[in-house]
């Protein structure tokens, strides 16, 4: 149950955050603005992924279809369009994918769904690698980038607009009917619910999110190709972002994907032949300690604290 | 002008006829009890009614419309709700929000999140759930998910509610109160479709009942009429010799 207080001092929290995040190409160095950026671009894909697959727990690994759709558009469009309407242009590509093949491939269920998902990746990459070869003549393209301070601002308007599109499918009727569909979805459906529709809608509406990061984060390259486009990379690391942090709240895939880009940071850097290495130690432990990650962790934790010395509500 | 009709309904399941050219019809108000042996299709039946399965061939009219092949979500605004067999409640919802859920999406969407609320309460109040509305569905008994699915789809507002096995697994008391619960569903004047393995319930409760055997139907008729039929006692109870002895 969230009481009043409760809330207030997570609207006061989140308020901070992003003045400070405002302010961060003010005080900071540009490597620490890239960091964050890279950061919240992990943020925004996790929690983008979580807004469709936490609720229905269809396991999607298209995200790097829709990031690689939002980085082409960019390709194409960054040279005579200003970056805020290539993002939303991208964004928009990503949706009308997204809800296509949502239709037409949401009727299938669990592990079925994700095989496909995977395949759409490969798909689309392979589609587009052959069209730009034989078509086109090209292999890869070259972007206009813009400078960090820009693309940090970019990324935090993403940020805030998929934290709040989050927050308010949570609260709708719409949310209710996406969970529903989660917990039995035959049920949901003879109670009313348009499940086609709804899942599509919101499988496009998280897509839009990954292609308007796709835009942004294509700004950093300068050149591209479908291979780095299209990395299934982009694909995994929303799933084990959000397992690592848990999808119950928002704070969950938000801390999730934090901790978890500041530990690949760290890792990279300081191991770099090692890291994957540890990085999947790291990982065996959390699905082994904290099977809902983070979040599940906390708790329990809370639960116990709350046994201990209970609290007069 | 029945609220539901069907004409020679067939659903196959490989080789298998499930339902065979199966004609039906319940009038408005009425209580209808379906009731046949294990595997004789009284599920497959609601299934194709609620459009959870398409038939192979056959037409199912309700209040003289065709509906038949159209999505579960659209017969359900049309105004019929059902139940599952094996209980499909929303585990981790609570109670509430399980029926707020069917006010939200059954026969008036669009309705007010504070309406939809007073909704859902009141028919919790009216199943006897109350108490339990912010318990998540999956830690109520056997029978209060029953009672909740019965919540649920009577928050869609339907004119035909399919009752699929709702005192399966009850003890009598439960029996005793879902009884009560039906009778005073039908009192809402609500149409009622049930299946149902307890006797005693199926014949106080239905105005009519319908036998199925081997996804045919077999007969017809009411309460008195059923339990003297000598081609229903064999199948359906078994042989006199046998059950007497």
């Amino acid at each position: 149950m969230k009481t009043p207080v409760k809330k207030y001092v997570s609207f006061i929290a989140l308020i901070t955050l992003l003045a400070l995040l405002v302010g961060v190409p003010g005080y900071m160095p540009s490597y620490t603005v890239i960091l964050i950026t890279n950061i919240l671009m992990h943020v925004v894909l996790t929690l983008s992924w979580a807004i469709f697959s936490g609720p229905t727990g269809y396991i999607s690994l298209a995200s790097a279809a829709f990031f690689g759709t939002g980085v082409y558009a960019s390709a194409l469009l960054s040279s005579s369009l200003p970056l805020p309407i290539v993002i939303v242009i991208g964004g928009c590509a990503s949706f009308i994918l997204a809800f296509l093949v949502g239709s037409l491939t949401l009727r299938l269920k669990g592990m079925y769904f994700t095989m496909f998902t995977f395949g759409l990746v490969e798909l689309v990459r392979n589609s587009l690698h052959w069209w730009e070869v034989n078509i086109t003549g090209t292999v890869g393209r070259l972007i206009i980038s813009a400078d960090n301070k820009h693309i940090f601002y970019c990324m935090v308007g993403i940020f805030v607009s998929v934290l709040l599109i989050s927050y308010l499918i949570k609260r709708s009727r719409f949310g209710l009917a996406l969970e529903s569909i989660g917990q039995s979805e035959e049920a949901a459906a003879h109670s009313g619910v348009n499940v086609t529709r709804v899942k599509a809608v919101t499988f496009a509406v998280s897509a839009f999110f990954m292609g308007a990061a796709g835009v942004t984060m294509s700004m950093r390259w300068t050149y591209i190709d479908p291979t780095t486009a299209f990395n299934i990379q982009f694909s995994f690391m929303p799933v084990l972002m959000a397992i690592f942090g848990g999808m119950g709240h928002l704070y969950a895939p938000i801390t999730g994907a934090t901790l978890f880009s500041l530990l690949e940071e760290l890792l990279t850097t300081k191991f770099p032949y090692y890291y994957m290495l540890i990085f999947g130690l790291i990982m065996l432990a959390v699905i082994r300690f904290m099977p809902h990650g983070l979040e599940g962790g906390i708790e329990k934790w809370r639960k116990r604290v709350e046994k201990e010395s209970p609290v007069k509500t | 002008m029945p609220i539901l009709e069907g004409q020679g309904v067939t659903k196959y399941f490989g080789g298998l006829a499930a339902v065979f050219n199966v004609d039906f019809h319940v009038e408005q108000g009425e209580a209808l009890g379906l009731i046949g042996p294990n595997g004789a299709g009284k599920t497959t039946l609601f299934n194709l009614i609620s459009a959870a399965l398409a038939p192979k061939s056959g037409e199912i009219r309700f209040k003289g419309r065709n509906i038949t092949g159209l999505a579960p979500f659209k017969i359900c605004r049309m105004g019929v709700a059902r139940t599952f067999q094996t209980v499909k409640v929303f585990a981790d919802m609570p109670v509430l929000n399980n029926v707020v859920l069917g006010a939200y999406f059954g026969m008036s969407p669009g309705m007010a999140s504070a309406d939809a609320i007073r909704e859902a309460t009141s028919i919790l109040e009216f199943v006897g759930l109350s108490a339990v509305k912010a318990t998540p569905a999956k830690d109520l008994t056997l029978a209060n998910q029953k009672r909740l699915e019965v919540a649920r789809a009577l928050a869609t507002r339907p004119e035909l509610l399919l009752l699929d096995e709702i005192m399966a697994g009850l003890n009598a008391t439960e029996v005793a109160e879902a009884m009560k619960l039906v009778a005073r569903i039908r009192s809402q004047g609500i149409t009622v479709i049930m299946i149902e393995h307890v006797m005693k319930a199926i014949m106080s409760v239905c105005d009519r009942i319908m036998v199925l055997h081997h996804g045919a139907k077999l007969a017809e008729g009411t309460p008195t009429e059923i339990a003297t039929s000598k081609e229903v006692i064999r199948v359906y109870l078994g042989e006199r010799k046998h059950a007497g002895s």
